[in-house]
C-alpha cells in the first residue's frame, strides 16, 4: 500500500477523476454514462460521484424532482466504486443487496452527489455505505448500505496489492 | 349505448389512463418501462435496450436500472390502485383522471433490493404485491424476472409514504 491516507471526501474539490481511477470502470458503464454520472474521486475504499439535473430523469412531473430510481442507480454505483477502489486490485464487483433510506426529495435543478465508503472487506464480500446530498453530506437526500460480491485476482496472495 | 359497448368503452378508458399515468413520469419514458393490465393487476415490462447495460462483457443490465425498475413498479402499483378506486367511484375526480390529471405520486421511504441473478440482455418483467396499505404508509414486495417467473432476478421490499388527501 502507498502511504496515502483515505481522503476526507468533504474536503475534496469536485473534479473529474483521472482515467486510471479504479472507479472509472463503474462510471464508464453504458447506463452510468447514459444518465450522465460523473466520477470525481475513488481511492482506498472511498468514492465521490454525481448526477447532474436532467429533465429526462424526473420522477414527479408536478415538482420536477429526480426519480428515486436515479438516486438508487447513483448510490449503487457509488458503493460499487468504493469497493472497486480498495487496494486489492479487484477484477469486478456485483451488488448482492442494497438498502436505501430516503430522507427528503432532491431539489429540482441541483446536482446530486453520492459519497461512498467501503468499510469492510472479507474474502468474497465488500461492505459499503453511501450518502446522497446536494451540498452538505449532513443534510442527506438518501443513505444506502449494501453488500457486494467481489472478484479477486487469483494469481496474487491477499494483501500484496499496490 | 349497449352494456357491451359501455364495457368496451370502460376498458379503453382504463388502458388510456394507465398509459397516461406511465408516461406522465419522464423517467418511466427514459428507461422505457411499460405496463400490461389484466383487470386491476399490473405487470411491468422493461424491454432491453443498449443504454440499460451495466456490464458490457457479460452483458448484463445495470443493477441500478433493475433497482429503479422495481421501485417504479411499486410506485406505479400504488398510484394505479388509487386511480382505479377513483375511476370506479366516478364523478368529478374520475373525470380528472380521464383528462390525465392524477393524484400526487406516493414517495419512497425506504427500499431493500436483493439481487439474485444477473439481468440478461432481454425483456424483464415485474409484479408488485401490496402487503399492507395504510392511510399513511404502504408496504410492498416486488419481484422481477426474465424468462422464468420462478427464477426472479431481483426482489424489492419497501415502505412508501401515501400522499395525504387534500379533502380530508
Amino acid at each position: 500500500m502507498s502511504g496515502d491516507q483515505p481522503d476526507d471526501l468533504r474536503s475534496i474539490n469536485v473534479r473529474e477523476a483521472p482515467p486510471d481511477d479504479p472507479g472509472e470502470i463503474m462510471t464508464g458503464l453504458p447506463h452510468a454514462r447514459e444518465i450522465g454520472m460523473r466520477l470525481h474521486h475513488s481511492k482506498n475504499g472511498q468514492a465521490l460521484l454525481s448526477v447532474g439535473y436532467d429533465a429526462r430523469l424526473v420522477g414527479d412531473p408536478a415538482s420536477g424532482v429526480l426519480h428515486g430510481g436515479v438516486v438508487t442507480a447513483l448510490l449503487d454505483t457509488a458503493c460499487g466504486s468504493a469497493v472497486m477502489s480498495m487496494p486489492h486490485k479487484l477484477k469486478a464487483v456485483a451488488t448482492l443487496d442494497l438498502r436505501i433510506d430516503y430522507m427528503r426529495p432532491a431539489t429540482t435543478g441541483e446536482t446530486v452527489f453520492a459519497s461512498a465508503e467501503c468499510y469492510r472487506m472479507t474474502r468474497s464480500i465488500g461492505f459499503a455505505r453511501a450518502v446522497a446530498y446536494h451540498q452538505d453530506p449532513d443534510d442527506p437526500i438518501a443513505s444506502a448500505a449494501g453488500a457486494f460480491m467481489i472478484d479477486r485476482p487469483k494469481d496474487k496472495p491477499e494483501g500484496s496489492g499496490s | 349505448m349497449s352494456k357491451i359497448d359501455a364495457q368496451a368503452k370502460l376498458e379503453t378508458e382504463r388502458d388510456a389512463a394507465l398509459a397516461a399515468l406511465t408516461d406522465a413520469v419522464p423517467y418511466n419514458r427514459f428507461i422505457g418501462v411499460r405496463f400490461d393490465r389484466l383487470g386491476d393487476e399490473l405487470t411491468a415490462r422493461l424491454p432491453f435496450s443498449e443504454p440499460l447495460v451495466g456490464n458490457p462483457f457479460l452483458p448484463a443490465i445495470h443493477g441500478g436500472v433493475t433497482g429503479a425498475f422495481l421501485e417504479i413498479t411499486a410506485l406505479m402499483q400504488l398510484a394505479w390502485d388509487r386511480a382505479w378506486v377513483i375511476m370506479e367511484t366516478g364523478g368529478e375526480a374520475a373525470d380528472h383522471i380521464l383528462d390525465g390529471q392524477f393524484p400526487p405520486m406516493p414517495k419512497t421511504i425506504d427500499i431493500t433490493i436483493d439481487y439474485l441473478r444477473s439481468g440478461r440482455p432481454r425483456e424483464t418483467f415485474a409484479r408488485a404485491k401490496v402487503q399492507k396499505s395504510g392511510r399513511r404508509v404502504a408496504n410492498l414486495h416486488v419481484e422481477a424476472w426474465q424468462d422464468t417467473r420462478e427464477r426472479p432476478i431481483a426482489m424489492l421490499r419497501g415502505n412508501f409514504l401515501m400522499p395525504s388527501d387534500p379533502e380530508s
